[in-house]
């Protein structure tokens, strides 16, 4: 029987928080809004037609689940702990992000909405929105910010192609948060017909839990195929994060097994100084609001907030999901960084010992393991998530390593 | 009662509209806006919004975004804006002051320590952009307890249900968005606008003040009977970031000042 009273799985309260962070901090127009979307994502997670619909397109048009892979090879060469790894870029759109894309649609659907909206940054999340918007016939318009439509062109294109339109975010520098301000600008201008569809476990009350709850697929099929494979749960799950999705989505469901270890990868970029050329809030932020929730933030003395740094554009954020902040707050998850050199040393020995292009993302999540598995017993089982393939990255890892392409 | 409630009830007894001018605090720099907040009474401001600056002003348009870079790019900070409100009160201790921006910087500063400063500066009032009445105990609350006003805004989106909410702790005045949308978008509307405030009128006493996509000293005139007043900030930053004199700037805030109040 689950021990409610010492569960890490019942939050967030019926103020949105996770402890202290979370909430619902926007202007008073989006309020009902964000009420309105409360209430009908709690009527929908109860309704078992909404996830009979959800299962049907997970398996048929996502194609889930995702194997759970043993990288012999890497394992071999680590010389430590077995390492598994969780094959989420393997669905369609080549990453994580379109299980939660899927949920959000679904729902914008019987909500009656007909135009979704999108903040991006690398243009994973705009691409698996393109995606399913085209599938069901809804306008889409994706906020992007306008240096990395520059930088992601082909990602820009596959958007574009799918019908959706894609807005160069010129406002403040013109990054990933920015698009996330436009993101919410529109929304507060068009507040009938428009749905926000966002990309990670951040925003306000309720999109970290909702978000979570259809990212846990991950975790729930991981804790079966992990079942079957080793006939027990794994020692440690790792994750990379830049909002948190993914790594919430493979966390949330063991975070009752206080014999999992579980550990997040945050973006360390040049190094965690106080330079901070990186995007790991956790390990060198504060916390704040900004966008609708308290959690830690990459902000200077005077609340003021910072660019983040990272070699990923995915992971290029200055906050995290509030359940994260949480997690860190109370111990039950470690969360630790890995700069851009590390996660490129990553990228290329996945490609050489398991002939998978892993993301810049999960490569992330990689390095931690290659740090961590020569050190522990050979019957000590880790689990990585795998959240996206790296063909999207091949240009910006070319250039780090002094190749060119053109 | 603080220095808003004093000049609503003084623009009652005159039975005349209060001109509420806003204004970014250290755009382009902090002598700017001290030239301009101290010549804003003599135009005929009833109230000074003060623009705190923030790096994501999620519900400003393009004027005021970029009005809030040029004042972080001079080095505006929290501290150099209660300076300015400091400097101002040195010269006058009459016209209300409501600090109008976002939460973070606030909650970096430490709520206590923000509302003790923010007082003893001679702000009268606050207006916090990302909190709505959910989120009243983080700074509404104790404002209220400080002595500041916490001045709720109510938008088209607030329906019956949800008003009572918005209205409960709110004081000074209501501030209604006219429209859904950013600050500096479209034109607002007064046919759509005064059965709105007629509404929120009948549940409360306190002053209606209307903001929101008003530009022109006829918009102004065509809206302030719809309630008690009417706020202008992006035409006003518009004027001050193309580089107008400080008497071309005062000159049109006085424009509007006597629209809103003929």
């Amino acid at each position: 029987m689950t021990d409610l009273v010492n569960s890490f799985m019942t939050g967030p309260d019926d103020k949105g928080r996770f402890g202290d962070f979370g909430g619902r901090f926007v202007s008073e127009t989006l309020m009902p809004l964000i009420l309105e979307l409360e209430e009908q994502y709690n009527y929908a997670k109860t309704d078992q037609s909404f996830w009979d619909e959800m299962d049907f397109l997970w398996k048929h048009y996502v194609g889930r689940p995702s194997p759970l892979y043993f990288a012999e090879r890497l394992t071999e060469r680590l010389g430590g702990a077995k390492v598994y790894m969780k094959r989420d870029e393997l669905n369609h759109t080549g990453a994580h992000k379109i299980n939660n894309v899927l949920g959000q649609i679904i729902l914008a659907r019987r909500m009656g909405k007909t135009r979704i909206i999108a903040e991006t940054g690398a243009g994973q999340h705009g691409v698996a929105t393109a995606t399913v918007c085209a599938k069901f016939g809804l306008k889409c318009v994706v906020y992007m910010g306008a240096h990395d439509v520059e930088r992601q062109q082909p990602n820009v294109f596959r958007m574009r192609l799918l019908g959706a339109e894609v807005v160069p975010v010129t406002s403040g520098r013109g990054t990933l948060k920015d698009a996330m301000n436009d993101a919410l600008r529109d929304w507060v201008t068009n507040v009938r017909d428009t749905f926000y569809c966002i990309g990670t476990v951040a925003g306000p009350h309720p999109y970290p839990a909702m978000v979570r709850d259809f990212q846990s697929i991950i975790g729930k099929e991981t804790r079966e195929q992990m079942m079957e494979a080793e006939g027990r749960l794994p020692d440690t799950v790792i994750a990379a994060i830049g909002g948190g999705s993914n790594s919430m989505g493979l966390f949330y469901p063991f975070l009752d097994d206080k014999q999992v270890s579980i550990i997040g990868v945050e973006a360390g970029g040049k190094g965690v100084t106080e330079k901070m050329e990186h995007c790991a809030s956790l390990t060198g932020g504060r916390p704040g609001v900004l966008h609708g929730n308290r959690t830690y933030l990459l902000q200077d003395d005077d609340g003021q907030i910072l660019e983040g740094f990272s070699i990923s554009a995915g992971l290029d954020y200055p906050g995290i999901g509030p359940e994260h902040s949480w997690l860190h707050d109370i111990g039950r998850a470690q969360y630790v960084a890995i700069t851009d050199n590390e996660a490129l040393e990553a990228f290329q020995l996945c490609c050489e010992t398991e002939g998978i292009i892993p993301a810049l993302e999960p490569s992330h999540a990689l390095a931690h393991v290659m740090k961590i598995a020569p050190e522990l017993p050979a019957d000590h089982v880790i689990c990585m998530n795998m959240c996206g393939r790296g063909d999207k990255d091949i240009y910006t890892v070319a250039k780090a390593l002094g190749r060119d392409l053109d | 009662m603080t220095r808003i409630d004093a000049k609503f009830a003084a623009l009652k007894s005159e039975g005349k509209k209060a001109f509420v001018a806003y204004i970014m605090a250290g755009d382009p720099d902090p002598e700017t806006t001290l030239s301009v907040m101290q010549g804003l009474p003599g135009a005929g401001v009833d109230v000074i919004e003060l623009g705190l600056p923030f790096t994501d002003p999620m519900a400003d348009g393009p004027t005021i975004q970029v009005a809030g870079q040029r004042a972080l790019e001079g080095g505006m900070t929290l501290d150099r804006t209660l300076q300015l409100v400091r400097d101002f009160r040195a010269g006058d201790d009459q016209t209300p002051i409501v600090l109008m921006g976002y939460y973070n910087p606030i909650y970096s500063r430490g709520v206590d320590r923000f509302l003790d400063e923010a007082k003893t500066a001679g702000i009268d009032g606050l207006i916090i952009v990302d909190l709505p009445p959910e989120e009243d105990e983080e700074l509404c609350i104790p404002a209220q307890k400080a002595g500041l006003n916490f001045i709720r805004l109510a938008t088209p989106t607030t329906d019956a249900k949800r008003l009572p909410k918005v209205l409960q702790n709110t004081s000074g005045f209501v501030y209604y968005v006219s429209m859904t949308g950013i600050t500096g978008s479209a034109d607002a509307q007064a046919g759509d606008v005064s059965p709105e405030v007629a509404r929120i009128k009948s549940q409360t006493d306190l002053p209606v003040v209307i903001g929101f996509g008003i530009k022109t000293p006829e918009a102004a005139a065509a809206m302030a009977p719809a309630g008690d007043g009417v706020v202008v900030g992006s035409a006003i930053v518009d004027r001050i970031a193309r580089g107008d004199s400080l008497d071309d700037v005062l000159a049109f805030v006085g424009s509007l000042a006597d629209a809103t109040h003929s």
